[in-house]
């Protein structure tokens, strides 16, 4: 690749790591917020407007908090376990297709993306596999006997779930046959009904997506999955010896873990960056059609992350409303409900395949 | 074992059905529910800036009242301290001299009076007992919290009902 050209990925590669990270940060304020609003509150409302300080006084507050590492804590697991957690959530977001391309003279088209590997789903599904290990060491180091069972508990629940969550995956692959993201969100940029950029995925595999809903807030520890925390019975779960920043980033964590499943469910099933009629808004904003298909790329960023802060918003409505699975509860409905639910739906999508190229539909 | 008071129910736990197996229905009734509180009006009354209004009734801080020549109504008789169950109200009775009929109703007049907020629990004995109709207990105003002690010891200068009602943050020096 040329210079420039570097350069520019480089640059994207930055403004994703910063929108993430900036996402993350006011995840915590909207969490709060939400939380208030459900439970008929107003939430923190006091720093900055609508409180929207919150979040740096927060990030002050455990920065300047002491670095406390327990006597009898495993000191470099210990550290080890916070990285490695921020470390893999904020890999995953490097293959997500954030926009479809702008098209330059000077540079062709640039892609609006950190990476493009055509193996993107195979990557995000071994970084966020590997994200439990962040968890598990920090458990474990902590040398603390609830430590140490949320951690087992994260690792047990997170291996069950990514069973399903896989084999809910291979159904949309048998669908658009490939692994590369930004071709699913292609793909999903066909008419359907004659409405352009409607081919969602969501339409064909409803079952699918509920599976991988239900998986993904199993790997990312949220309500009603949230066993590994589960503050009523273990204290603080993993994380209970830790403090300062070294919590704050098992917090981060979580938040960005949730931006990139977000991010990946829209791509998967709800069409990416694609938005309805979205040829027609682009053919009547320019006659050009470069600068329409960047005026679309521009707003297909947008719609993307509108998305995303649906998606969001979901995570924690459903957390403020429903309370904690037990864990045979958990375990019997990853292992006895959604793996074989998943297998029947990937019966039902070949069988569907099957018959419409028979047909030819 | 027979029950002896043949109230006794036997609760057993009975199998999910379907739909409860599938949770989502559950789930999707949840979310309704909250969903609705998450566009209901905040029952919250934002402190400082808002403040919920008191009862009409409401015993609050005390004030000494004056009368319609702006003279100090009380005549230093004790009862309202011999009233008070708390013991927070002291006074030293002194005479009206020559030229200060404009200040004080009657010959006798409270040279100190003070109202210790700390002790005092706020009965309204203190207005019961009173026959000159000089100390009330206002149902607008309590007292503000302060850092020391001795600051919630209220002497006449906070006590006596200002000249000017208007401007009765002036004429009341508040150590806030």
């Amino acid at each position: 690749m040329e210079i420039p050209a570097l350069a520019i990925q480089a640059l994207i590669i930055l403004a994703i790591f910063g929108i993430t990270l900036l996402i993350a940060t006011y995840c915590t304020w909207a969490e709060r917020r939400i939380a208030g609003f459900l439970q008929d509150r107003p939430g923190p409302n006091r720093v900055g407007p609508w409180g929207l300080g919150q979040p740096l006084a927060d990030a002050v507050k455990l920065f300047f908090k002491e670095e406390f590492i327990p006597a009898t804590a495993n000191k470099w697991l210990f550290i080890a376990g916070p990285s490695l957690a921020m470390l893999t959530a904020l890999m995953s977001s490097a293959v997500v297709p954030f926009g479809n391309t702008i098209l330059s003279d000077e540079f062709g088209a640039i892609r609006i993306q950190g990476i493009e590997v055509n193996i993107g789903m195979l990557y995000i599904f071994g970084v966020v596999s590997l994200g439990v290990y962040g968890i598990m060491i920090g458990g474990w180091a902590s040398n603390n006997k609830f430590s140490l069972l949320g951690a087992i508990r994260a690792a047990s629940q997170n291996i069950s779930y990514e069973i399903a969550l896989g084999l809910s995956l291979i159904a949309v692959l048998m669908m658009t046959g490939t692994l590369s993201l930004r071709e699913i969100a292609l793909q999903q940029a066909e008419p359907l009904f004659g409405i352009s950029g409607m081919n969602w995925n969501i339409f064909y595999q409803p079952l699918g997506f509920i599976i991988f809903l239900t998986c993904a807030f199993a790997e990312t520890n949220r309500t009603p999955f949230d066993l590994p925390e589960s503050e009523a019975e273990l204290v603080g779960g993993y994380h209970t010896e830790y403090g300062s920043m070294k919590l704050g980033l098992y917090l981060f964590a979580e938040y960005v873990n949730i931006i990139v499943v977000s991010a990946v469910m829209s791509t998967l099933y709800f069409g990416g960056f694609n938005f309805p009629f979205q040829n027609e808004i682009g053919a009547l904003l320019s006659s050009d059609p470069k600068v329409a298909h960047n005026i679309i790329t521009v707003m297909g960023i947008g719609v993307f992350f509108l998305k995303i802060f649906a998606f969001i918003f979901f995570f924690m409505w459903v957390r403020w409303t429903l309370p904690r699975f037990r864990y045979d509860q958990l375990l019997n409905l990853g292992w006895k409900g959604l793996i074989p639910l998943s297998i029947i739906n990937i019966i039902l999508t070949g069988t569907a395949i099957l018959l419409s190229e028979h047909f030819g539909w | 074992m027979e029950s002896l008071s043949n109230r006794k129910k036997v609760l057993e736990q009975k199998p999910m059905t379907v739909t409860e197996k599938m949770y989502l229905p559950a789930i999707f009734n949840g979310l309704s529910i909250t969903m609705r509180h998450f566009f209901k009006k905040k029952p919250t009354i934002l402190y400082p800036e808002q403040k919920r209004e008191f009862g009409r009734e409401f015993r609050g801080l005390h004030v000494l009242r004056r009368d319609e020549q702006g003279r100090e109504r009380c005549t230093a008789c004790g009862l309202c301290a011999v009233a008070c169950p708390a013991e927070a109200i002291t006074m030293v009775a002194g005479e009206r001299k020559k030229g200060e009929e404009h200040l004080y109703r009657e010959e006798k007049y409270a040279v100190t009076y003070e109202i210790n907020m700390l002790r005092c629990i706020f009965c309204g004995l203190c207005e019961e007992a009173c026959p000159k109709e000089a100390v009330f207990l206002q149902n607008d105003k309590t007292a503000p919290p302060r850092f020391e002690r001795d600051e919630f010891i209220y002497g006449k200068d906070r006590l006596v009902e200002p000249l000017e009602r208007a401007d009765s943050k002036e004429n009341i020096k508040y150590r806030y």
